[in-house]
């Protein structure tokens, strides 16, 4: 045990500058694959036939292949195709993408578990099938699935860890700095732990308010 | 001038045929009950008619649209019958409130939503709508809180708040307890006597007998037999109405 207090209280600052990034990448991340997430599962349940099968190709490889994998795909094998993209702009793209594969599928089921009566109900009155999506199922649907969304959001704050082998400073990388000027592992990434846990809270928080807002129904 | 009219409805689930072969007119202002045992097709001729179930052939024609296909047999477009469907209203056995909205908020979706009419009148019109079933002090309630007596009056209500041409009821109180069903036929048979066209899917055999212009009765995806109520329900020519009936109406010493 080699905890030190005042290399912890110490390294506390420079920690909070690594946090801010991994804040911003997850933020951005965050609302990216819900966009796309949500977009994704409306493709799903299109019923047109070639959107539905881009989007189940999209997902399945997202999902398939490592995250740590597409971020160093996108690092190093794009340059080589001719595109060369900043570091920031290649993390925020894969953590986007795989997060939006797995919330496309959420989305999908969520509207799938929607009584088809709703829909029929819906279509009856006059309404088009964006319509009804928009106004009748989807506020349904996205009321259902918010706990799972939650859950994706939080691995996706803490998968964001995994930007620092593409050499960017986020919260991860000030921590292995720190360990590796002061050669003390412990107090360090005890700071670590506590910003990754001390970001999630306002997801759990939000998540949870929505939830008591939109308890109706 | 006939508000509903249907020439030889051909549908068929995969292999089983549903329809056989369907005639039906229906005036303006009559009040139609198709009666028949379950399985004949008559409430898959009743989602037939707005186009929500696709069917083979047939020529369909409700509140002066053809829907499914055209005269030539040229496959109607969506976007059109979308279009009919603001004129023919239809009410389901199991309601299909939309539970996140009050039942005020359902009444008032459509008129808002599809028709784009201001908020304020359609807001009065829904409120003496919610009067006529019966329902003006429940406008703030939600769907999970009301009865399905009352489920179904402000779906009745809902439906009839785009001012449709025709209104179908698709076995509205079958889902609903004994001692409900009387005040959904109340809202009925009113809606009956304001001159409203309807086409009722039912097994209320009290209620075609009152309420009725004309009785249907469907077996195996045909029209059997049509005619007055007092003819078909009180002297049958078809053996296999009379079946029915008597099926319905004197059942069997029922064991506890």
């Amino acid at each position: 045990m080699d905890f030190e207090w005042t290399l912890f209280v110490e390294s506390l600052p420079a920690l909070a500058r690594g946090a801010a990034t991994t804040a911003e990448l997850a933020f951005v991340s965050i609302c990216g694959g819900l966009v796309l997430g949500l977009m994704g599962g409306l493709a799903r349940v299109s019923g047109i036939a070639a959107l539905n099968a881009f989007a189940l190709f999209c997902v399945t490889l997202l999902r398939g292949v490592p995250l740590l994998v597409t971020m160093l795909f996108f690092y190093y094998g794009l340059p080589s195709l001719g595109l060369l993209l900043e570091a920031k702009t290649v993390a925020i793209l894969a953590l986007s993408l795989t997060n939006g594969a797995y919330v496309t599928e959420i989305v999908r089921a969520g509207i799938q578990s929607i009584d088809r009566g709703q829909m029929r109900a819906a279509r009856s009155l006059g309404m088009g099938w964006a319509l009804a999506m928009r106004r009748i199922v989807l506020p349904q649907a996205l009321r259902r699935v918010l706990p799972p969304i939650g859950n994706e959001a939080i691995t996706l704050l803490k998968n964001t860890a995994l930007v620092s082998v593409i050499a960017i400073p986020d919260l991860l990388r000030a921590g292995t700095d720190i360990m590796t000027w002061q050669a003390n592992t412990f107090s360090p990434f005890a700071g670590v732990a506590l910003m990754y846990l001390m970001m999630t809270l306002p997801l759990v928080w939000l998540v949870a308010r929505l939830e008591s807002r939109w308890r109706v129904a | 001038m006939s508000v509903i009219a249907v020439r030889n409805l051909h549908k068929s689930y995969g292999k089983t045929p549903v329809l056989r072969g369907v005639d039906l007119a229906v005036a303006k202002g009559e009040t139609v009950c198709v009666i028949g045992p379950s399985g004949s097709g008559k409430s898959t001729l009743l989602q037939c008619l707005n186009g929500l179930e696709p069917f083979e052939s047939g020529e369909v024609i409700v509140a002066g649209q053809h829907i499914g296909w055209g005269r030539g047999g040229a496959r109607i477009p969506e976007r059109e019958m979308t279009f009919a469907r603001r004129r023919i209203g239809i009410v389901f056995q199991q309601f299909n409130l939309f539970p996140h909205m009050s039942a005020l908020a359902n009444v008032m979706e459509a008129p808002v939503q599809v028709l784009k009419r201001p908020r304020a009148v359609v807001e009065a019109e829904a409120r003496a709508l919610l009067a006529r079933v019966g329902l003006a002090h429940k406008a703030d309630a939600y769907p999970a809180d009301l009865s399905g007596g009352q489920q179904q009056r402000v779906a009745i209500a809902r439906a009839l708040a785009m001012q449709p041409e025709v209104m179908l009821f698709d076995e509205v109180t079958s889902a609903l307890d004994p001692e409900l069903v009387g005040e959904v036929l109340a809202v009925m048979r009113g809606l009956a006597k304001d001159g409203m066209t309807m086409l009722v899917v039912t097994h209320e055999m009290g209620f075609a007998r009152e309420a009725a212009d004309r009785v249907i009765f469907m077996d195996g995806g045909l029209v059997v037999e049509q005619g007055p109520p007092a003819e078909v329900l009180g002297r049958p020519r078809e053996a296999r109405t009379r079946e029915f009936l008597g099926r319905v109406l004197r059942p069997e010493s029922i064991e506890a």
